[in-house]
């Protein structure tokens, strides 16, 4: 038998809600399959399964909030016997606080977390709740021991009426993972500022023979440039955790994106060092416009090694940023603007952009980084090979 | 004015008046007499009221509560002191197995109308054989009412009562006490042996305490005020038979109780008072059931052992703080 739990969709996530079932009892489902749609603080999220079988049954109903590592539904193996498996337990919704999931938020299924044990709840909180129709498993305790208490039910009920504010929910992951970021690494920063005036003029003469849907932006050779010199640095590209680095042969591009209700998200499109340009364009779009739908995969959500943060849009300069943990580097780049340039002798009007590199000093050095910055730099020249 | 009256002097009043009142009435015990009482309560008495009825009696509990149980069953009303309660087990089989015993196993036929007074409870490095606090133990025989003032007006007002009632009546005065004053306007007239007295109200958790205790739990509520949490404080005041309307009213309204006591935890009267809280007030209850006892040990002689083994102000205070949990209600 096989147990479909709730993956962890990001470093900073411990519990999700299941909005909807995307499969019923009797379907077959092969590896990669959609099976449920998530919701975390950050977006409402695909969640595929990652082996072949039939479903069994499903444990979690939509609407409830569980702990990562719930068995949320049950998967015969291919040519397994129903009439052996055990029936399910009932699944104990995220009772009191769940501790932070470590930094180890290793690939794939991340930590599975202890079975969950009876909610405490005061029996006068008990009482109530049932008097005011308020589900107990909604609720974080703040009585003795984390129990839920009296107070806690009739808060619970207050906020009901009250929509949930994702805008909100967003601010609170990224303050907890840009603080932690601050607190843990040690940064870097290093800026190049980078002429343009071959790549402006070579994705002008592109795009002019393309429909409108197929025009190439300079982001898109940016993240070419960025996986293209990652690939040569490979302590640019991987993760920080327990303590030694682990770079990826990959190099999965979290592309930072600001959100229309505020704030920011930095989902990965995967093995950018492996796409062409145009294909890494139509990855772009749509990574782009699914992270405004709030309909990223969970793996976009957790696999980045790596981010690029493009501000061109906004009239600045630069961008120093902050390295989204577990990750090592961070690319910035800033508005593209015509400036003075010497050229052969002489000052001429030249595009360029400022590129900047965030970086962790407990992998890296400046000499490292400057040498990776500079690989970005000579990639863009060559517009043609990205 | 204020002018001041003390335990020690509101229960000498209390005798004083009873041996005026009833002339069946007179007081027996060790040095109650010539030495005015091992805590100096029958001071003066033996000048006023003459040897008849200020007896002192032989080093033998068993023989003089014996006595008292015959003086009573033969029309007087005797008050029996016995120093303290760890010398009332050497009468325990008077207690227990007669003065208890003889109205049911008469059918009601003879009542005893005895009063036992002794002194309870540690604090005055008297050590393990002077300063236990038995009373849980007499509060689980049928047939005694227990009583345990913790004020003054208390001391002054429950001996008259008991002297009313035909059936034995222990009443147990915690030594800290005797030095306790208030204003003398303030111990006037009778008070009700059947209830339990809510002696500062509160919204945010129940505190329950008696005798020594009380005084204590009282600080400790102001403290716990001071933080912004606002403790009602029920003193039993009457262990036999318990209010336990009261108790449960208090808790029904914070729910959350913290019961002081300073017998030893297993097996003691808080014990039986979070029994019954559990059973007619479970769905009320907003945090389990906290209490503050002595340590499970025989009472040190060392200032500091002592100190260290009785229920103090901190220790009220940090268990009222934890049954409110996270924040105050």
């Amino acid at each position: 038998m096989i147990e479909f739990r709730l993956p962890s969709l990001g470093a900073d996530m411990d519990q999700g809600t299941l909005l909807e079932w995307r499969v019923r009892p009797g379907d077959v489902v092969k590896k990669g399959d959609v099976l449920a749609l998530v919701d975390t603080t950050k977006a409402a999220i695909d969640v595929e399964c990652w082996h072949p079988g039939t479903v069994l049954d499903l444990v979690v109903a939509p609407g409830q909030t569980v702990a990562v590592g719930t068995v949320m539904a049950r998967l015969l193996e291919p040519g397994e016997d129903p009439a052996t498996v055990p029936p399910a337990t009932p699944v104990a919704a995220v009772a009191a606080v769940t501790a932070p999931a470590a930094a180890s938020a290793a690939p794939a299924l991340a930590a599975v977390a202890p079975p969950a044990a009876r909610q405490p709840v005061s029996p006068a909180a008990r009482r109530r709740a049932t008097e005011l129709g308020v589900a107990l498993e909604t609720i974080v305790g703040t009585g003795p021991g984390g129990a839920v208490s009296l107070r806690d039910v009739e808060d619970a009920a207050t906020r009901k009426t009250t929509p949930r504010d994702r805008s909100q929910e967003i601010r609170g992951t990224i303050a907890a993972a840009m603080s932690r970021a601050k607190r843990e690494i040690p940064h870097y920063y290093l800026s190049d500022d980078v002429p343009l005036g071959t790549a402006t003029e070579w994705l002008r003469r592109t795009n002019a023979g393309r429909p409108v849907s197929e025009r190439l932006l300079i982001a898109a050779l940016y993240l070419r440039a960025v996986a293209l010199a990652a690939v040569r640095h490979p302590a640019m590209n991987g993760w920080f955790v327990d303590g030694a680095f682990r770079p990826s042969a990959a190099v999965h591009v979290g592309m930072a994106i600001s959100l229309r209700g505020g704030g920011l998200i930095a989902p990965a499109i995967h093995a950018v060092e492996q796409l062409s340009l145009a294909d890494t364009m139509r990855a772009l779009s749509d990574v782009v416009s699914r992270a405004r739908a709030g309909r990223l995969r969970r793996e976009e959500l957790t696999e980045a090694t790596i981010t690029l943060t493009n501000l061109g849009d906004d009239s600045v300069t630069a961008v120093h940023g902050i390295i989204a943990p577990p990750q090592v580097a961070l690319v910035g780049a800033g508005q593209v603007s015509e400036r003075p340039w010497v050229v052969g002798g002489q000052v001429v009007a030249m595009p360029a952009v400022t590129l900047t590199l965030a970086a962790d000093h407990r992998v890296s050095d400046g000499h490292a980084g400057a040498r990776f910055l500079a690989d970005i730099a000579a990639q863009l020249q060559r517009p043609e090979a990205l | 004015m204020s002018e001041k009256l003390s335990y020690r002097e509101a229960m000498r009043e209390a005798l004083r008046s009873a041996l005026r009142r009833d002339p069946r009435v007179f007081l027996m015990g060790e040095d109650v007499g010539r030495y005015g009482g091992s805590y100096a309560v029958s001071l003066g008495l033996l000048e006023e009221f003459g040897a008849e009825r200020i007896r002192d009696a032989p080093l033998s509990e068993l023989g003089f509560v014996g006595a008292g149980i015959g003086a009573a069953l033969g029309g007087l009303r005797p008050i029996v002191e016995i120093m303290t309660v760890n010398f009332s087990l050497l009468a325990l089989d008077q207690l227990v197995n007669t003065a208890a015993a003889l109205r049911h196993m008469t059918g009601g036929q003879l009542h005893v109308p005895l009063v036992v007074r002794m002194a309870t409870g540690a604090g005055r490095q008297l050590a393990a054989q002077h300063s236990h606090s038995l009373e849980g133990w007499y509060a689980h025989v049928p047939g005694l009412r227990v009583l345990a003032p913790a004020t003054v007006a208390d001391a002054r007002g429950m001996l008259w009562p008991a002297l009313e009632d035909p059936d034995p009546v222990l009443i147990f005065e915690h030594a800290q006490l005797y030095n306790v004053e208030e204003p003398a306007s303030s111990a006037v007239g009778d008070v009700d042996i059947r209830r339990a007295h809510v002696r500062r109200a509160g919204r945010d958790l129940t505190l329950i305490a008696y005798g020594g205790m009380l005084p204590r739990t009282l600080a400790a509520a102001g403290q716990l005020a001071a933080e912004g949490i606002d403790a009602e404080v029920v003193d039993l005041r009457v262990l036999r038979p318990l209010d336990a309307t009261t108790v449960l009213e208090s808790v029904r309204r914070t729910h959350r109780a913290v019961i002081v006591d300073e017998e030893w935890r297993s097996g003691s009267f808080a014990a039986e008072v979070s029994a019954r809280i559990m059973e007619q007030a479970f769905y009320d209850l907003d945090a389990p059931v906290a209490r503050v006892c002595a340590a499970e040990v025989p009472v040190p002689y060392a200032k500091h052992l002592e100190d260290a083994a009785l229920p103090q102000l901190p220790a009220i205070v940090a268990a009222a703080r934890s049954v409110l949990g996270a924040r105050p209600a």
